[in-house]
């Protein structure tokens, strides 16, 4: 029994620790939290995945060994108890009860008896007559079931644990250990996968998943087991037809679904059917669950624009989500890593932070209907651009405008470490809502033969203005030709490198001031020349426009911190979805809810069911009652004192009036 | 002496079958409810599936049973439903009205019956430690109204709130027991009503004061969590939830929960009669832990079924019935605790200070299963996050 609670406090105190410490991680995720001076002891305890290590199975295992003999121990003597009346209890060991009463009798030993046995029935007690020599002993009992309370919650409790191994990996774990089974490693196309790492569809028990994209099929699943995997045969083939995904109005999921097609391998027969989630679809004895859903290679095609030439036109290139591709940059070798392409992003924008009083906060407190300001940002695609040195960058590029202010802009975020968040590019839209202004605008400032164009109409306007004549038009157009340039070469940061290395610091300012207000100037006339470029008439520029060429400004010197020489412009897709099911066969399931339905019963039959225990011993002159309960507590004085007094009427009046 | 204040219902003189104790109030009461699940059936069957249908009656035959059981709710609960349906049909079908009519606005719409429940409770506390230390039965017995008058308003809620769903949108109305506001005001309504359950059957209201402090103590979250987070408005079911295993798993949780609790508080409450503390006002000390031991007895009855319930569930939902999830693991420790706890009051006959004791640190572990588990662990069961 000791041994027994031990255990129980160890399997406890491990299975704490298996919550605390997240388990089956990927390894390297354990060295950089512990440190390779506790990741090898850790390994070796089987901390990573404690509720597989042997040790603790090993524990389990002892326990249902113990609670087997257990009940194996006490099964006769409860069986025997349960039956029995103990008729043959000794007057001295009913006197020797906490609750006994002695009594004379007044009336015949038979018609006290006769009266015993009726007030007994209706209590509920069944009983059993013993003629003796020394009197008649009735013995009584009820709620005898009790006892069965703890055969029932102690083999329950084997019962669950043999379901469990039975679904648990013990055999495999045993097949690995004995080298017939081996985890593989490696990540190689499933066919190539050898057969001491595939486990055949007779395998008793397992829980394996498969990612399937809208359209494609599969006949095996993979088993995780610690650093690898196994493959797991089926016999039948899955395929996703489609994947559904609904939301609410307020942005959050309401429908997974899988449309899936099931053909046995052995029949053909085909079961079509839709797995959502809490609602699997069981084929075979083999459960298959919805269990996450993705991106399963979308078609996707894009504009690619120039950041930094004279071209304004794209060029287009067409790619699949979630694969490969090389990609040829003005001579540089690509490689262009497209991975989730996402059909809608619904951000939580939140409600506006009020100031609360007490009034506002109690009608906020009353409504039940969220106010949520939700916004679908629309499609993205997420890549990274390698170089031929390996070195990567990642962007996040979406598909639809992006409304702020009353101005639109395409987003495309940029990072160049996995964990950083992306910094966002806005590019603003031209008048049809179009990237084309800001990318033709864009090729005219880059353009060093523009430059001088640039510079002398806004000369010709400043002198116009009378702002400056004859001697100072050919030094103004040098400033305007050289901050273009400058520009050109970095935007904004460029101007303010010059600044830094080359302008006294009590002059910074001024010269500053000066720089943006000819960069101001002059982007409206490079605006001018590049609608004549693109063969557009010019227009006249009023707020708006202007935004836009500040916005545009802006975007340029925001592209020399991009990284790479392009912008991918999502332009249309065609939408692939995958699926991740996970299939499970476990035949110990049923045997798992029969234990559960045992352990019910048995905690009520314990808790609930009280075994009492009467003696009634009559003889001429003389009755005797005695009563044993297993539970010691109030409920046993009050039944004791019903029956004391039912007795004492039974016997009549005593002499000294005690009771 | 203690066995006169334990045997306040002595049993009845002659055991019969149970229904012939039945009296008039008892058939008009399981008529009542009979007449509800059958209006209920009538009108909603279609929007039910079979499962859902089984627990309608399941749960119809479970009311009619406790007010068999416990005569009190006899009265209690036809009067906070038909509150609950007063409320419904004030709304007539338009949620604004939540914020114009009258009796919506003051005291039936779900939050406004929440802001009662939490004002009810913190009153009830009040007038149970007055009573306590007054000695005084006229407040301890207007204490025991509050509670009474604070668990109808949570039972108003409960309703009102189910209604309310289904007026933000048909497809976002669902059963209020999803998320951990929810929940923990249907913690308060079971534990609660346990302890009036036992506040009769043991004939003294001494108790309240001690179980009450943690129901205001959760109340206090409550207040928090509606002011502070806005957990009070109504979400949509994500798909994980969308199942009537949620119907059964969790309230069936709650009533191991709340008892767990009510269990650590007499659990303190013994452990300073023990010191002499309030020794003459508390009920004896056996008293004490004789209750506690019931409280955990139904406890762990419940809060196996919700364990069981709650694994045959994950093997609808996450693929097996036992994944070692840190929920599933944790639940194992509470029960292992809670099992260990009455073994040795059973077999081994322990009574006394250890057992207090243990009660009250169960509650921890208990806590750490409901709340911790949700706020530190990560895991499939993240419903209740904070």
């Amino acid at each position: 029994m000791r041994f027994a609670i031990s255990l129980l406090v160890i399997v406890a105190v491990a299975a704490i620790i298996g919550t605390v410490l997240q388990q089956n991680q990927p390894y390297p995720d354990y060295v950089f939290e512990f440190g390779d001076f506790w990741f090898q002891p850790f390994q070796w305890l089987g901390l990573f995945d404690v509720y597989h290590a042997s040790w603790f199975l090993l524990m389990l295992a002892f326990l249902v060994v113990s609670t087997s003999v257990c009940i194996y121990r006490h099964l006769p003597g409860i069986l025997r108890d349960i039956r029995s009346y103990r008729e043959h209890a000794s007057l001295k060991s009913l006197r020797a009860m906490a609750h006994h009463q002695e009594l004379t009798l007044q009336t015949a030993p038979a018609a006290a008896l006769e009266q015993v046995q009726l007030w007994l029935q209706q209590r509920g007690y069944r009983y059993k007559l013993h003629a003796r020599e020394d009197g008649q002993l009735l013995a009584a009992k009820k709620g005898s079931m009790q006892r069965l309370g703890y055969l029932l919650a102690h083999s329950a409790i084997v019962v669950i644990c043999l379901g469990g191994l039975l679904d648990g990996n013990l055999p495999l774990k045993l097949q690995t250990e004995l080298g017939i089974k081996q985890v593989e490693l490696r990540n190689v196309p499933q066919s190539q996968i050898p057969p001491q790492s595939r486990l055949s569809e007779g395998n008793l028990s397992f829980r394996g998943n498969i990612n399937l994209a809208e359209g494609t099929a599969a006949d095996v699943i993979f088993l995780n087991a610690g650093r690898g995997y196994f493959v797991q045969e089926l016999p039948f083939s899955i395929r996703l037809k489609q994947f559904h995904i609904e939301h609410y109005s307020t942005g959050q999921p309401k429908l997974f679904a899988s449309d899936i097609e099931v053909m046995d391998r052995a029949t053909g027969k085909v079961t079509a059917g839709t797995v959502k989630v809490n609602h699997p679809l069981i084929v075979n004895g083999i459960a298959i669950y919805q269990s996450s859903f993705g991106d399963g290679g979308s078609h996707l095609q894009f504009a690619v624009w120039d950041w930094h030439g004279k071209s304004a036109k794209p060029v287009e290139l067409k790619a699949t989500s979630q694969t490969t591709q090389s990609f040829d940059w003005q001579g540089a070798p690509l490689t262009l890593e497209f991975g989730d392409f996402r059909p809608f992003n619904i951000e939580n924008i939140g409600a506006e932070p009020q100031p609360g009083d007490m009034a506002k906060l109690l009608q906020d407190a009353r409504q039940v209907k969220a106010q949520k300001n939700v916004k679908n940002l629309g499609p993205s695609i997420q890549f990274k651009v390698r170089d031929g040195q390996g070195q990567a960058r990642e962007y996040l590029n979406y598909l639809a405008p992006f409304e702020s202010e009353g101005r639109y802009y395409l987003m495309s975020g940029v990072r160049s470490e996995v964990a950083a968040p992306f910094a966002f590019v806005r590019i603003p839209l031209d008048e049809d809502f179009k990237v084309d202004g800001f990318m033709q605008l864009r090729a005219v400032l880059s353009d060093p033969n523009a430059w001088p164009v640039v510079a002398r109409r806004m000369a010709d306007k400043a002198e116009h203005d009378g702002a400056i004549s004859g001697p100072f038009r050919k030094e103004f157009e040098q400033s305007v030709g050289w901050v273009l340039q400058r520009y050109s070469e970095g935007g904004f940061a460029a101007l303010e490198r010059f600044l830094g290395d080359r302008v006294p610091e009590d002059k910074r300012q001024a010269v500053a001031q000066t720089y943006i207000k000819l960069l101001q100037g002059a982007v409206i006339d490079a605006w001018d020349l590049s609608r004549e470029r693109a063969g557009e008439a010019p227009l006249a520029v009023d707020e708006k426009r202007y935004r836009f060429l500040m916005d545009s400004l802006v975007a340029v010197s925001a592209s020399f911190d991009y990284g790479s020489g392009f912008y991918l412009q999502p332009q249309s897709f065609q939408e692939v979805k995958s699926s991740g099911f996970q299939l499970t066969r476990s035949p110990g399931k049923d045997l798992v809810y029969l234990g559960s339905v045992l352990l019910v019963l048995g905690i009520f039959c314990m808790f609930y069911i009280r075994e009492n225990r009467i003696w009634v011993w009559v003889a001429e002159g003389r009755l005797l009652m005695a009563l044993s309960s297993n539970r010691r507590d109030a409920l046993t004085e009050t039944e004791f004192d019903t029956h004391r007094l039912a007795m004492a009427g039974i016997a009549g009046p005593q002499e000294d009036s005690q009771t | 002496m203690s066995t006169s204040t334990l045997a306040a219902k002595p049993l009845s003189k002659a055991a019969q079958p149970f229904w012939r104790d039945l009296r008039l109030g008892d058939h008009l009461f399981a008529a009542f409810v009979l007449l509800v699940a059958g209006i209920v059936f009538n009108r909603y069957h279609a929007a039910m599936d079979g499962y859902e249908q089984a627990i309608l009656a399941g749960a119809t035959l479970a009311l009619i049973a406790l007010g068999w059981f416990w005569k009190s709710v006899r009265v209690f609960f036809p009067v906070a439903g038909l509150l609950a349906l007063g409320g419904i049909a004030l709304y007539g079908g338009d949620l604004a009205r939540g914020q114009s009519a009258f009796w919506l606005k003051y005291a039936l719409a779900s939050q406004s019956a929440a802001m009662w429940m939490c004002v009810l409770f913190f009153l009830a506390t009040l007038v149970y430690w007055g009573g306590l230390l007054r000695r005084s039965a006229t407040l301890e017995a207007i204490a025991s109204g509050l509670t009474w008058a604070a668990a109808g308003a949570a039972v108003v809620w409960f309703f009102v709130r189910w209604y309310e769903g289904y007026l933000i949108g048909p497809d976002i109305g669902h059963v209020p027991v999803s998320n951990l506001y929810e929940v923990f005001i249907l913690f308060c309504l079971i534990t609660s009503l346990m302890y009036l359950y036992y506040e009769e059957r043991f004939a003294t209201r001494r108790m309240g004061a001690f179980v009450l402090l943690v129901v205001s103590a959760a109340v206090g979250f409550i207040l928090w969590y509606t002011f502070d987070r806005q957990a009070h408005e109504i979400q949509p079911l994500i798909p994980a939830l969308q199942s009537w295993w949620m119907k059964i798993h969790v309230p069936a949780n709650f009533v191991g929960y709340g008892s767990f609790a009510l269990a650590a508080m007499l659990g303190v409450a013994q452990l300073l009669v023990a010191k002499g503390w309030l020794a003459s006002r508390l009920p004896a000390y056996e008293t004490i832990g004789e209750v506690m031991y019931r409280a955990i007895a139904v406890g762990f009855l419940f809060f196996t079924i919700a364990t069981i319930l709650g694994a045959m569930w994950a093997a609808d939902a996450w693929g097996g019935y036992w994944s070692w999830d840190p929920k599933e693991t944790w639940a194992l420790i509470v029960w292992l605790n809670y099992a260990a706890w009455l073994h040795v009051r059973l077999v081994k006959g322990w009574r006394g200070n250890v057992l207090a004791w243990w009660a009250v640190i169960g509650l921890l572990v208990t806590t750490f299963a409901f709340l911790g588990v949700n706020m530190f662990l990560a895991g499939l069961h993240s419903y209740g996050g904070l």
